[in-house]
């Protein structure tokens, strides 16, 4: 009987996922009626698609309140829906639904305006719901491996571009170089356990002794594949050259989405199998989170692509977010949850403008070709000016705030060294972020041609730059929806 | 009526927000109409402060004019507003110096007009929230917010070397105030765990009680970012180059606000939420060896400069000196003499950046030598500068002199060296100032450049005889300035050195109305006892 595995509440968890499955197989088939004109279409297929999606979330969220609980477990405990799980999944939606914005007008100016990207974004987000609420090693590979996948194809997508080509081939290479040791440490979890399930596991690896070679040796490759999904030091290296290759588009997602998607991942792993364990993995988060931030930081200076530049800050980021981790209490995990919700917001917004920046006639990724900016398009220029200051960590932009956080979890936690370096590479930070300010507010403008805007980019600077000020000027209910979670996690 | 006065603060705070909102909208086309609006708004934003001076009760110790929303009750950080005497000065001389800057530019600047006004308007909200605000993650907010606008103010419309001088001074002071917010965090994680109540409120932060040793961490983590801030030796080094590259402006805004940002902080921050830390002997020593340093160093090396503007800048490390000498002596003359010292320096040195801005708009160098002997064609130009370099130098009836005189008061009191030294900073300054004025004013008008300039015209005296008219005010008659620092002084004075007032009890801010507190006379009393303090110092003056 199918009902002996298959129980309403499964059914009702893998809605969302469903529906965006559907709509991405839908989108590959209503693309072979379009003819190149209307290939937008494709676009508000998959929009639609989302919010499908987010309608579902939202009454899963309302039944679960009905039912007053606060975690819902499915498939034996193969995926567990809790307070964590239902904030990344808005995260990944969002950040699919702004990246699909910016997408179309920046498609057709590279002539690749294919129904596949989007529903190849779709199964993207599939992948990443997988990590979010999965609490078994399989579901969480799975979803891994749909999500990176993807986008290994998303990264290639400009068929006829060389650099395009380089870095989905650069990041496949690597990315199944990584997956395989991450999956050696799951191995090795499992071989201990004799389970696929996270909780059994944690409490299988809390009754090994202390030092035992074998927890190190898991401990240390799940968390070199891990670091290497999140682009921590030192398994970076692909990240820049990959942003940089990859169409304006995907970079943009790449950075927000997946990323965020890691570090559920990451997350779920380090707390619940590992998390009686942070005594052997709290120097080596410590050594991984400084290295990080020296070098995202120290490379940024020195870049002239925005790209790379944004790259490399990303990297920075990761560093700061793994310092939410090393203190690992209760602030510090919400502001793992806040800086990750800002920084969806801020990121995706400055590399909308950079997004902008493609015309036909100029790739506008170079630091310079945003020059004069501000006597082009003010507005444009003031809100990547926003960004920008959100980024470093300025206040009163949301940038801050998660700062904020993970500066005052390191002093609760008596982690004073690393709060001195962490502050004071804000400083770093502003200097190369300001060089594009300085590009755009203090130089003449090169030619007149104005950035190419679209509806979609509207609206995308509008909900980015409305939310990275909002939350900024007005924190109170983002704090309030990052403090469910984490305490859920805490308990 | 009671609506204004339950929200003036807000209302003096928004209004130069407001109007930058406004001029965004305005045609950039409209080059005059942006002008008057810039105006128009920094005018009326002077004029709602006015108020503030006479509604201000110089005998309450508490807070005025309070205003307190809740902004993010998870962490305990509020919208709360509030003036005790010593910001209440700082607001004023703030919103009288953001208009003189605006009303300084309007010839002087044609570029971007637009975008230079709403840069200095918020600018301008940035500044009056530092001093207004009474919640410390606000503080935080407003004292990074300020760093934005004067960036773009240097890196726009500054000189040669702007975009040197514009980042320079972005990351010295956002290194000093990374640190700050370390230290604010730190304040704030101790207050939560010693009473339980999760609070960026100022004044309950003031009653921590803090182990020695940590308050030393925290007042250094202060220190680099207020050190920064006014500068003191050897942080001082952002301070000329981002003087000489702003816009007059700027440099007025710089010098006479921004500055009195890390004073500020001194008195507000480290004094009293640190009392152990600062009374430290290291750290008095410290500082007043750093103070010292910079009156002498400031002085000296003002004395070889050629640059106009270049010589003002490194007067001011040398003046501002004086501030942080007074703040340290950690006794009623000293605090006071710099308290006041902060408004003295803003009207003296703002007027100063003024003239040179007179003088380079019409030339466009700042080389001392290019001029000579311009009393001649410039006779009102030349009058008002020989005004404001007495003030200053320190010259008696005038403001400067006021200052530093109770200054060096406090000093003496404390160890006669420090106030001897801090002498030749006075020699140096009337050395540096009157062999400019001589080089520039006096002479021969052999230069062909300078035979046809054309002296002030109405706006341009506009700018400094609304500073003029302070100088001869605070000079003349300073008892009204001491009677409102006298609340805050005792305060600071408790923290610090809590045994002070039982030793001297005639000092200045002694809490004479304690003894007397029973008698309906008490006020009167107090009031006697002021007039007799000016009285003395008026005595020794002469």
């Amino acid at each position: 009987m199918l009902s002996e595995y298959f129980s309403a509440v499964d059914f009702l968890l893998l809605k969302p996922a469903i529906l965006l499955t559907i709509f991405g197989i839908g989108v590959m088939l209503t693309d072979l009626l379009l003819d190149e004109r209307q290939k937008y279409f494709n676009a508000v297929t998959a929009l639609v698609g989302i919010g499908f999606a987010a309608v579902q979330m939202l009454r899963i969220q309302s039944q679960m309140r009905e039912a007053g609980v606060s975690e819902v477990e499915a498939f034996r405990g193969a995926i567990v829906l809790d307070g964590l799980g239902i904030f990344f999944i808005w995260l990944f939606l969002i950040s699919t639904a702004i990246t699909i914005l910016i997408s179309f007008r920046y498609l057709e100016i590279e002539n690749e305006h294919h129904g596949e990207y989007y529903a190849i974004l779709l199964f993207a987000t599939v992948g990443m719901i997988f990590l979010a609420i999965g609490m078994d090693l399989i579901t969480l590979f799975v979803g891994l491996e749909l999500m990176v996948l993807s986008i290994y194809i998303l990264a290639g997508f400009l068929r006829g571009d060389r650099r395009s080509n380089e870095a989905a081939m650069k990041y496949l290479l690597l990315g199944a170089f990584s997956s395989g040791i991450l999956l050696y440490g799951m191995s090795l979890l499992y071989g201990m356990s004799n389970s696929t399930n996270l909780r059994v596991i944690g409490s299988a690896l809390s009754q090994r002794p202390l030092g035992d070679p074998l927890v190190i040796m898991a401990v240390v490759t799940i968390a070199a594949g891990l670091f290497f999904k999140i682009g921590a030091v030192p398994f970076h290296q692909w990240l820049p050259d990959v942003y940089e290759g990859a169409p304006h588009s995907v970079a943009a997602f790449m950075s927000v989405g997946p990323k965020v998607a890691a570090f559920a991942l990451l997350l779920r792993l380090f707390l619940v199998p590992l998390g009686e364990l942070r005594e052997q993995w709290e120097p080596l988060l410590i050594g991984v989170a400084v290295a990080t931030m020296t070098l995202g930081n120290l490379a940024a200076i020195s870049q002239s692509n925005i790209k790379r530049m944004l790259g490399y800050s990303a990297i920075s980021h990761v560093g700061y977010i793994l310092l939410g981790l090393v203190a690992g209490n209760e602030t510090g995990l919400k502001g793992i949850v806040i800086y990750l919700l800002v920084y969806v917001f801020m990121n995706l917004g400055i590399f909308t403008v950079v997004v902008a920046m493609r015309r036909r006639d100029l790739v506008g990724d170079e630091i310079n070709d945003m020059a004069g900016l501000m006597h082009k398009s003010p507005v444009m220029a003031i809100l990547s000016l926003i960004f920008l200051l959100s980024l470093a960590g300025i206040p009163p932009t949301a940038g801050f705030l998660g700062k904020y956080f993970i500066f005052l979890s390191l002093l609760e936690t008596g982690h004073y060294t690393l709060a001195v370096i962490a502050v004071l590479y804000v400083a770093v930070a502003i200097y190369y972020y300001f060089r594009i300010v300085v590009v755009m507010f203090m130089q003449p403008p090169a030619d007149q041609e104005l950035p190419s805007m679209s509806l979609g980019i509207r609206c995308a600077l509008g909900v980015t730059a409305a939310m990275t000020l909002f939350m900024g000027l007005y924190p109170e209910p983002f704090i309030q929806l990052a403090t469910g979670p984490v305490l859920a996690i805490l308990r | 009526m009671t609506w204004i006065h339950d929200h003036i603060l807000t209302v003096v705070l928004f209004i130069p927000l407001a109007g930058a909102i406004l001029i965004m909208f305005l045609p950039k086309e409209n080059k005059n109409g942006v002008r008057w609006a810039a105006n128009l708004t920094a005018f009326l934003g002077f004029l709602v402060s006015v108020p503030l001076f006479f509604w201000f009760d110089s005998s309450v110790g508490e807070f005025q004019f309070v205003e307190k929303v809740e902004w993010i009750p998870s962490i305990g950080a509020n919208y709360s507003l509030g003036l005790d005497g010593i910001s209440l000065l700082l607001v004023l001389l703030t919103t009288i110096l953001g208009f003189i800057a605006i009303l300084s530019s309007w010839t002087s600047i044609n570029e971007r007009l637009k975008e230079y006004y709403v840069f200095l308007l918020l600018l301008q909200t940035g500044m009056l929230g530092v001093f207004m605000t009474l919640d410390f993650f606000l503080f935080y907010v407003f004292w990074e917010v300020m760093l934005v606008p004067m960036y773009f103010l240097i890196g726009i419309w500054g000189g040669a070397r702007k975009l040197y001088a514009a980042i320079k001074f972005f990351l010295y002071t956002l290194v000093g105030s990374v640190l700050m917010l370390l230290g604010i965090l730190a304040l704030y994680f101790i207050n939560r765990s010693q009473t339980g109540v999760a609070t960026f409120d100022i004044v309950a932060l003031q009653n921590l009680n803090i182990p020695v040793n940590l308050q030393l961490w925290i007042f250094f983590a202060f220190f680099v970012a207020f050190a920064i801030k006014v500068p003191m030796f050897p942080f001082h080094t952002w301070l000329p180059d981002a003087h000489v590259e702003a816009p007059t402006a700027g440099s007025v805004i710089l010098a006479g606000v921004l500055l009195k940002m890390g004073t500020y902080g001194f008195v507000r921050f480290s004094l009293p939420m640190l009392p152990d830390a600062s009374s430290h002997p290291m750290v008095v020593n410290l500082m007043i060896t750093l103070s010292l340093i910079a009156i002498i160093y400031g002085g000296l090396v003002s004395l070889m400069q050629k640059d106009w503007k270049k010589l003002v800048a490194y007067s001011s490390v040398s003046h501002m000196g004086f501030i942080t000498l007074g703040i340290f002596t950690l006794n009623p003359n000293g605090l006071s003499g710099g308290i006041l010292q902060q408004i003295n320096h803003g009207i003296s040195t703002g007027a100063l950046f003024l003239i040179v801005g007179i003088i380079y708009e019409r030339r466009h160098t700042r080389e001392i030598s290019e001029f000579g002997g311009l009393s001649n064609v410039m006779p009102v130009y030349a009058t008002m500068f020989l005004i404001v370099a007495m003030s200053s130098l320190g010259l008696p009836t005038l403001n400067g002199f006021i200052g530093e005189f109770v200054i060096l008061q406090g000093a003496f009191e404390e160890n006669w060296v420090w106030a001897a030294l801090a002498v030749t900073g006075i020699i140096l300054a009337a050395a540096y100032l009157l062999w400019l004025y001589q080089r520039t004013m006096f002479g021969p008008l052999d230069n062909p450049k300078n035979k046809n300039l054309k002296d002030l015209n109405f706006r341009e005296m506009m700018t400094l005889v609304p500073l003029i008219i302070l100088a001869f005010w605070i000079g003349l008659y300073p008892k009204p300035f001491f009677r409102i620092l006298e609340q805050p002084v005792q305060k600071i004075m408790e923290r610090v050195r809590p045994a002070y007032y039982a030793a001297h009890p005639d000092a200045f801010g002694a809490p004479a109305r304690l003894n007397a507190a029973a008698q309906p006379s008490a006020s009167l009393e107090t009031e006697a006892a002021a007039v007799r303090s000016a009285e003395k110092r008026a005595g020794a003056s002469r």
